[in-house]
């Protein structure tokens, strides 16, 4: 959107270096990495373009992607949810215990789960805001809390995949449309949460998360409830979570391994996606890119003679490179702005977002000293 | 000056518990300590000639031993005299588990209790105490350091995390002159009174591609699914299967998946994507039934299969009438060192290395094996081998973990 409001009214020629250049920013960088490897996979199988293929893909994203989501409200608000996976886990292990192949508990355990995830994000959140405990440390209690307790509850071993109903939620679709084949219901959750969470963060809410993020005292002083913002976030986070058990529960199946590691990658797909650690800075559609982008790595590889032991290695390495190119890039321009003076209104950052996270940013680390 | 204390104290905390955190989210088997040495391990280095021809005639060999209990069965056995530590009374064991994190272990802790609550009633084992290493080799390390320092234990189980880490602690409670039984993953010392484990990797590899190579023909497509590299157990089994597919001429790509469902569902996928497959095989049956529902989604023909004898996948087996079979790690081998260790403080002869049958789940073996297991949730294992134990069948079906 930026895009559009920066580049409208010129002329087409400074449109495509309008373009161009964003391309090598910091922020664009993901988005051409992500074109490059959906070429690439195109190229390597030309069946991936098939609309059929690609609702399929999107389906399979769609965990991954709304779990980055909900850690970017967490995240953006300068805490972490380390606790994601482990809810993940534990919500596949209930679906799995609770429901067994009785369709009629579909609904009724549906809302449990939405419920535990409520409870969990706001015992992270008050944890957080009230006890001050660091949240790096709260959430992984509450992972280790979470994960210890359904193993026990379940002995590490759920009854069995549920009822149907309640899998294709996560495997099923609308079958039939002309065109895409299938429209995966999965996709259309994802599609929901996208929307929501676009609206959400551009809201006051999601302002105020972005500030509090940035420097949390000033946000304070500026009215903002820092402690009831925060647990929010914290809420949206396991709630996200919860979505994605529930898309897992039918893509996978239910066993004590869905959902382990999935704090880690929601977190790279944040960060590729360019939201800073640390808080004040991203957008919820850079989260949604940087899942994409981790899944279609994947899948690439996948397409590629990588020798299986070096996958995991090729994939780090690609995600290190483009994480620290935007990390040189945002600190040479940084320099370069901070040198002669800020510029005048017509500084060339378009986003909202960045222009003011600079002087922001100068005042905390002045309060530092 | 508070903001910065407070973040350099998240900063340790967190560097810190990073550790922590990547030890709490392992995958179900830890790699050891050496395996993960080399980028390129090529499965030829885990290839053992001798090795696999040994477990290559022990799968054709009877075991010795009564017919109705095959946790007391043994191959080729080599019998050592016990009389040394022939003693009267009440013993205590003390047993160094590598962890319950997964869930043939966890099937395997469950019968191994059970047996031990018949034991009881005969009076010679009365107590066991456990310390659970969480599958860390420096955990186990100390719980085996701790039980020697104790002084009470009457003899020791040792389920090792890793070969070559835990060797020296083996060697440690062997000097204390108590009998010490190892059973599962082996050590690199003969110390013990007895080793017990069921025949080995390298008979998973040959059963299992054996059966895809008589089903599947030359220039057929097989997607091996693996766990983890750098295992020794789950390396031997690609390592036999790879060799035999070599031969063969079966086309074979593997891929990690550290036994995720979701993730093994992306893989066979993409490879269905790629090109038709035929065949699926398996270094452990976790997940097996998503890569069948990989097929179904697909809109594709079922593959020939090699799972485990999960329930899981015997059941979708049994639903979707594919060809398949479930090579077995033999689950009741958790029974065998409490028998062993009564047997041992009885003067009874054991074998040095107790070798137990591991026989596949074949297709007319199927209906035999989910009957006996009916009502058992997914991630019990059909082979476990305690239906004559007093908890059955409940203590199974509702997952009583000590």
């Amino acid at each position: 959107m930026t895009i559009q409001s920066a580049v409208a009214g010129r002329r087409p020629g400074d449109r495509i270096a309008a373009l161009a250049a964003r391309a090598i920013d910091p922020k664009g960088i993901v988005l051409v990495l992500l074109i490059v490897i959906l070429i690439a996979i195109v190229a390597l199988n030309p069946s991936f373009a098939e609309p059929g293929s690609l609702m399929r893909f999107l389906q399979r994203v769609a965990p991954v992607a709304v779990v980055a989501i909900g850690q970017y409200f967490v995240i953006v608000s300068g805490e972490f949810d380390l606790s994601m996976g482990a809810v993940v886990t534990a919500q596949v292990m209930t679906a799995g215990h609770l429901i067994g192949k009785d369709d009629a508990k579909t609904v009724p355990v549906l809302l449990l789960m939405l419920g535990i995830g409520v409870l969990i994000g706001i015992v992270n959140g008050l944890a957080t805001t009230v006890l001050r405990v660091p949240s790096f440390i709260v959430t992984l209690g509450t992972m280790l809390v979470i994960h210890g307790g359904i193993m026990w509850w379940t002995g590490g071993s759920a009854t069995g995949d549920p009822a149907e109903s309640f899998r294709s939620i996560g495997r099923g679709g609308i079958d039939g449309v002309p065109v895409l084949e299938l429209i995966p219901y999965a996709v259309l959750i994802l599609l929901a949460v996208v929307l929501i969470g676009v609206w959400v963060s551009r809201r006051p809410f999601g302002r105020t998360l972005v500030a509090i993020g940035d420097n949390p005292d000033a946000a304070a002083f500026a009215g903002a409830a820092v402690g009831r913002t925060k647990t929010a976030a914290f809420v949206l986070s396991s709630l996200s979570a919860t979505i994605a058990g529930i898309l897992l529960v039918g893509y996978a199946g239910v066993h004590p391994s869905v959902g382990q590691g999935f704090e880690f990658t929601a977190i790279t797909a944040v960060v590729l996606g360019g939201v800073v650690l640390g808080g004040g800075r991203g957008t919820v559609l850079g989260a949604l890119i940087g899942a994409l982008t981790l899944e279609s790595l994947f899948t690439l590889l996948n397409f590629t003679s990588v020798p299986a032991t070096m996958r995991d290695a090729v994939q780090g390495a690609i995600i290190i490179a483009a994480v620290a190119y935007s990390g040189v890039v945002f600190a040479r321009r940084r320099r370069r702005q901070a040198e002669p003076a800020v510029e005048s209104d017509a500084s060339p950052t378009t986003s909202a977002g960045v222009s003011p996270s600079i002087p922001l940013t100068d005042g905390n680390e002045a309060g530092r000293e | 000056m508070r903001r910065g204390l407070s973040s350099a104290i998240g900063l340790v905390g967190a560097s810190a518990l990073i550790a922590l955190a990547g030890c709490t989210t392992d995958p179900s088997v830890q790699p050891s300590g050496e395996g993960g040495g080399g980028e390129e391990e090529s499965s030829q280095e885990w290839f053992d000639q001798e090795l696999y021809d040994t477990q290559l005639a022990q799968r054709d060999i009877d075991p010795q031993g009564p017919e109705d209990k095959p946790y007391l069965q043994m191959i080729d056995p080599e019998m050592v005299d016990t009389s040394q530590f022939e003693s009267a009374g009440e013993k205590k064991m003390c047993f160094a588990n590598a962890s319950i994190s997964n869930p043939w272990r966890q099937t395997g802790w469950i019968t191994m209790n059970e047996q031990l609550k018949e034991l009881k009633d005969n009076g010679v084992i009365t107590e066991m105490e456990t310390r659970d290493a969480q599958d860390n080799d420096d955990t186990q390390i100390s719980d085996i350091d701790y039980f020697i320092s104790e002084g009470d234990c009457d003899g020791f189980i040792i389920s090792p995390n890793s070969t070559a880490a835990i060797t020296p602690a083996v060697e440690r409670a062997c000097e204390t002159d108590k009998p010490v039984i190892v059973f599962d993953r082996g050590v690199e010392t003969d110390c013990a009174v007895t080793f017990i484990h069921p025949i080995g990797g390298f008979a998973w590899g040959i059963d299992s591609a054996e059966f895809l190579i008589d089903n599947l023909s030359d220039g057929d497509k097989v997607v091996a699914l693996r766990i983890l590299p750098g295992v020794d157990v789950l390396e031997q089994r690609w390592a036999a299967a790879e060799k035999l597919f070599d031969e063969a001429g079966i086309d074979v790509v593997d891929h990690f998946t550290e036994g995720d469902p979701a993730t093994i569902k992306k893989v066979v996928s993409d490879e269905l994507a790629k090109s038709d497959v035929q065949g699926i095989w398996m270094d452990a049956g976790d997940g097996a039934v998503s890569a069948i529902e990989a097929f179904e989604d697909a809109g594709k023909d079922y593959p020939v299969m090699t799972g485990e004898d999960e329930l899981s996948f015997l059941r979708k087996w049994d639903e979707t009438g594919m060809t398949a079979i479930a090579p077995v790690y033999t689950n009741f081998q958790w029974r065998t060192p409490l028998l062993a260790a009564e047997m041992i403080f009885e003067g009874q002869e054991v074998p040095s290395e107790w070798v137990l049958p591991q026989d596949p789940i074949t297709a007319d073996e199927l209906d035999e094996y989910l009957d006996r297991n009916e009502g058992m949730p997914d991630g019990h294992y059909a082979k476990f081998g305690g239906e004559d134990l007093p908890g059955f069948p409940e203590v199974w079906q509702d997952r009583v973990i000590p």
